[in-house]
């Protein structure tokens, strides 16, 4: 069964005049962790849309809230306050069970330490969304976009850290979701291989037309978005468009 | 395969050992859960069985001598279907190799026909010749202890004659499953026979020509028991009838069916224990799994993995561990059990007796299984299904530490660092460390329970045998003798002293409640039969009254102070009152004593005895029992060593078993739990511990800090163990808690001792385990990981 949020919701928010319908739509989303004793203001009212097919670096220090914000965009968290719509649908509305079909049809998932499962080789890691993708590349093409078709059957533990994440990569890609939301990819990785993980991240945006966010604290990165959107303290701090974009491999810091 | 089972296999592979000695828990409850069922099932079937394929009467009735018309009398009683008249005679018997006599039980049988109740099955040889007044058939235990087979003679005195008796077959009666001899507490094969007879002869030897003294009856369905016993009394009253009872009391099947019961009870309690720790170390070690798999589930969770599916995972993680020792504990009980029912069946005796383990039983093995795996699973999967996948992201916060409060009551600067880290880590997880103490406690608890046995069989031993019973053979009349025969026994070869005792059998009444026994007159201040509660203390005897035995007054619903009626079964079978003066805590059976002197009063007679109470210089033993087989007054001779001997033996291969798999089983659980805890920790520190080795600590040092804890905790959990062992025992003693038996509830200083051995063993032996990984700890892997 394929969930659309659409019918979560009936009342969207009115589209911008003049704008596409954009695939994500925030607003207003704040978000306050209880951490013991005291209150952390995570996120402090963001308004933020992300559009088809775009490629957005979500850009700022650590805490400023931006890893928040992609987990809420991607179901994994919901906001203390404000809505979030995915073309439409209403996430903030959505309840637990159409927040998993959410991740299970339409999201695709790259974290900064991998969250490989340890005991599954690389190709078994992609077998595992493959399984429950309604119409997933196979393991091989997924690992194959990745240029990891050599070492399919090797356990994360007997892969260097660029390789994990490129495998994290071809397990978020597998199923075709319609948005790949990267927390920090490079975060773990020296720059050689941070390139070659942006690069796959790259080739997926650019031949699948996957909708990208990427985070990071690495302001160079920014280089190769669309746009890029800069937090600072919980809050949105300027947006940019790239007019000069620039291929991963020219991307050095 | 599914990546998510694959998964499974490999980390389930990765805390193989853990895995294990949760499964070998499980693995022994389940073993004792089919051994005990299916033995407990096997024999219900086969005793269903026999007593329908050989007619086992429902209603049996003794008396004193009826002629034979009576018969049809006691078939119109209504209700009645079937009737069967037999003459039954207790008579001595001569065993060549045997000083000491041995009791047959003469039974009469139909000489042309098969017997309309309580048939026979023939095993060996060939039925009764009509007409051959010297044939005898023989019970298959008296054969095999004796070694007799067709073709022997055995020499029974009747009348003060000795009298060669034929052996032509080898039979059994559903009657007699457990034979045991009139006044004994335990089935003694080799000195108990059974013999079936040719009524023609049987009754011309001793003048029941014509008339019968033993009815056994079979009820229409529907028809009421009680009703049919009272006008089965009232139509046997005055030909002696000593009170006819039901099945549900004939002796055989009561002691079968005892069994059956603590079988079936064994079968359910032990193993429920067993499963219960079982759950307890799934809960632990899957509480750790989902811990250090936080993040992977995370990253599952935000693959769109449904909380369903990875609680399912997680709950395979048990149900495999589970299924795993269900599997091994039906395999293993199943083999034990085919082995036990081959045991029981030398003391239960039964033509047929297949071992078969049924579907229910696999089943229910299987459910209680799966039931321990969802149990234990259940606290673990609901963290796991509740996880918050994006806090789930970050690692773990570190723990919330606080100073112990050994430190906080000033002893901080006696302690070293690393030991304050131990207190700290035991005080942090309160819930962890009292789970980890219960668990180490039941398996301290199952040692107790299992060795506490043998302490209250010595202790059954030692009171039954040595405080009470101070005589070395109990002899017992045919019919009450005057005071003569206690001159005359006195002058008996080696009899040292002697005391009288007499033995009236009645029906004790009080209200609607009511119970045969036979009341014991025992001279007050008795030096030898002695009447003693279970703390050991001689109880005396009141002027008046009755002294009866607790349970009996449990059964029969009376006090201290109350009157019950005695109605007499024998002589004249006067009905008297007697008011019950005392209770008496007693260990065995359900006893009724008076005064030997009141007891006469009451009865208005002599100084008659029903028997003496002897002791002897061992040196003459074989003069006495020469005289006394040839005592045609003697109807038994009971020899004391020969009871503790056959008492030993018995409750050796039956509780013995008992005792063996309770130990063993419970070092299994000791072993496992203790392991659990240690593999736990070392799971939880080995990041800290791995840090306190690059600063510099030694290899003792952190090992200290991890064993110390597990010292800390066995520690604690021995004496906890002791506590709940106890509690444990007193459970188990309301299991044993029947007429026939009460257990004591004792536990003796070398049953802790010894339970806290085992534990200790246990502790020291997961310790090393831990300790050489520890050694073999890998700095930089350990570091490099993020947990």
């Amino acid at each position: 069964m394929q969930y659309t949020l659409e019918s979560a919701s009936s009342s969207g928010p009115p589209p911008r005049p003049g704008s596409r319908e954009p695939v994500f739509r925030a607003l207003g989303v704040t978000k306050v962790y209880h951490m013991g004793e005291v209150d952390v203001h995570a996120l402090r009212g963001v308004d933020l849309d992300l559009h088809d097919s775009e490629f957005t670096v979500l850009l700022g220090p650590s805490g400023s809230g931006k890893s928040t914000l992609l987990n809420i965009l991607g179901g994994l968290d919901v906001p203390t306050g404000g809505q979030v719509f995915y073309r439409g649908g209403e996430l903030t509305a959505a309840d637990e069970r159409e927040l998993t079909q959410y991740r299970r049809h339409h999201v695709g998932f790259v974290f900064q330490f991998y969250n490989l499962i340890p005991s599954l080789t690389a190709r078994e890691n992609v077998a595992l969304v493959t399984e429950i993708a309604p119409d997933p590349l196979t393991p091989e093409e997924a690992l194959g976009l990745v240029n990891l078709g050599e070492r399919m059957d090797h356990f994360p533990s007997q892969l260097s850290g660029g390789e994990q994440q490129r495998v994290a990569i071809a397990r978020a890609i597998a199923k075709r979701p319609d948005v790949l939301l990267c927390d920090e990819p490079t975060g773990a990785l020296d720059i050689a291989t941070g390139i070659v993980v942006l690069e796959a991240i790259e080739r997926v945006n650019n031949e699948l037309g996957t909708t990208t966010a990427v985070i990071t604290h690495n302001a160079a990165i920014a280089d190769m978005a669309d746009r890029v959107v800069s937090l600072a303290d919980g809050k949105i701090a300027e947006v940019r468009n790239n007019d000069h974009k620039i291929g991963a491999h020219e991307l050095s810091w | 395969m599914a990546p998510l089972n694959r998964k499974l296999l490999r980390d389930l592979w990765q805390i193989k050992g853990q895995a294990a000695a949760i499964a070998l828990v499980i693995a022994a409850g389940i073993t004792m859960f089919i051994m005990y069922l299916s033995t407990f099932e096997s024999l219900r079937r086969t005793q269903q069985a026999y007593y329908e394929r050989y007619r086992f009467a429902e209603v049996f009735a003794s008396l004193k001598r009826a002629p034979v018309r009576i018969e049809d009398r006691i078939a119109e009683i209504p209700g009645v279907a079937r009737v069967e008249t037999r003459v039954v005679v207790n008579v001595t018997l001569d065993i060549p190799d045997l000083a000491e006599p041995a009791v047959g039980r003469l039974i009469s049988i139909p000489e042309r026909r098969r017997a309309v109740l309580n048939d026979l099955a023939l095993l060996r040889g060939r039925w009764l010749e009509p007409g051959r007044s010297d044939e005898v058939l023989v019970s298959e235990g008296f054969a095999e202890a004796r070694e007799l087979g067709p073709g022997d003679t055995v020499t029974a005195v009747i009348n003060g004659r000795r009298r060669d008796l034929e052996i032509v077959g080898i039979a059994l009666t559903p009657e007699y499953v457990y034979a045991i001899r009139p006044g004994e507490l335990i089935a003694d094969d080799g000195r108990f026979g059974i013999f079936w007879m040719g009524r023609k002869a049987l009754a011309n030897a001793f003048d029941m020509d014509g008339g019968f003294n033993d009815v056994a009856l079979m009820l229409m369905p529907g028809a009421s028991e009680d009703e049919v016993i009272d006008r089965l009394d009232h139509l046997l009253t005055p030909y002696g009838g000593l009170g006819a009872i039901p099945r549900a009391l004939q002796t055989s099947h009561w002691y079968l069916d005892s069994e059956l019961s603590q079988l079936q009870g064994s079968g359910l309690i032990v193993p429920s224990i067993f499963l219960a720790v079982a759950a307890f170390l799934l809960n632990v070690v899957l509480t750790r799994i989902v811990s250090v798999q936080r993040e992977q589930i995370a990253a599952l969770k935000a693959l769109g993995y449904s909380n369903r599916e990875i609680g399912f995972h997680y709950t395979q993680w048990s149900l495999s561990i589970s299924l795993l020792g269900g599997v091994v504990g039906t395999l293993g009980g199943a083999w034990l059990g085919s082995q036990l029912i081959t045991m029981y069946n030398q003391y239960f005796r039964f033509p047929f007796l297949d071992y078969r383990l049924s579907t229910e039983v696999v089943l229910g093995a299987l459910a209680f299984s799966i039931f321990a795996a969802v149990v234990g699973a259940s606290s673990a999967v609901r963290r796991a299904v509740k996880l918050p996948p994006a806090e789930a992201m970050r690692p773990e916060p570190p723990g919330n530490y606080r100073e112990s409060w050994v430190e906080r009551a000033g002893f901080r600067q006696l302690l070293s660092q690393p030991a304050r880290m131990v207190l700290r880590n035991v005080q942090r997880r309160p819930v962890r460390s009292l789970t980890s103490v219960v668990g180490i406690a039941f398996a301290a608890a199952m040692m107790v329970v299992g060795l506490f046995f043998i302490d209250a069989i010595e202790e059954l031993v030692f009171m039954q045998f040595h405080v009470a019973q101070r005589q070395d053979v109990t002899v017992t009349f045919v019919e009450p003798a005057s005071a003569a025969a206690d001159y005359e026994l006195r002058r008996l070869p080696g009899v040292i002293d002697s005391e009288p005792m007499r033995s009236i059998p009645v029906r004790l009444r009080a209200g609607h409640r009511s119970r045969q026994a036979a009341i014991q007159g025992l001279p007050d201040g008795a030096r030898l039969q002695r009447v003693v509660n279970v703390s050991m203390k001689p109880v005396g005897l009141p002027p008046e009254g009755l002294v009866l035995s607790s349970k009996l007054a449990e059964v029969l619903g009376v006090g201290r102070g109350d009157t019950l009626v005695l109605e007499v079964l024998e002589g004249a079978r006067p009905v008297r009152q007697a008011v019950v003066a005392d209770l008496v805590e007693e260990y065995m059976g359900t006893s009724a004593y008076m005064e030997i002197g009141a007891l006469r009063r009451l009865m208005r007679e002599g100084r008659n005895l029903s028997g003496a109470s002897l002791q002897v210089d061992a040196a003459f033993l074989d003069p006495l029992y020469e005289r006394l087989k040839a005592l045609p007054a003697v109807a038994g001779v009971a020899v004391k060593s020969a009871a503790v001997e056959t008492f030993r033996k018995q409750m050796d291969d039956s509780i013995g078993i008992m005792i063996f798999f309770n130990v063993f089983f419970a070092s299994i659980i000791a072993f496992g739990v203790v392991y659990n805890a240690a593999r736990i920790s070392l799971s939880e520190r080995s990041r800290e511990l791995a840090s306190l080795r690059v600063l510099g600590f030694t290899r003792a040092e952190i090992s200290f800090i991890l064993l110390g804890e597990l010292a800390v905790v066995t520690l604690i959990a021995i004496p906890v163990g002791f506590v709940l062992g106890y509690g444990l025992s007193a459970l188990v003693t309301t299991a044993f808690d029947n007429e026939l038996y009460r257990f004591p509830l004792i536990v003796s200083a070398e049953t802790y001792g010894r339970s806290a051995l085992v534990v200790l063993v246990a502790a020291v032996f997961s310790g090393l385990v831990v300790r050489r990984r520890l050694d073999h700890l890998d700095l930089v892997e350990v570091l490099k990981t993020k947990e």
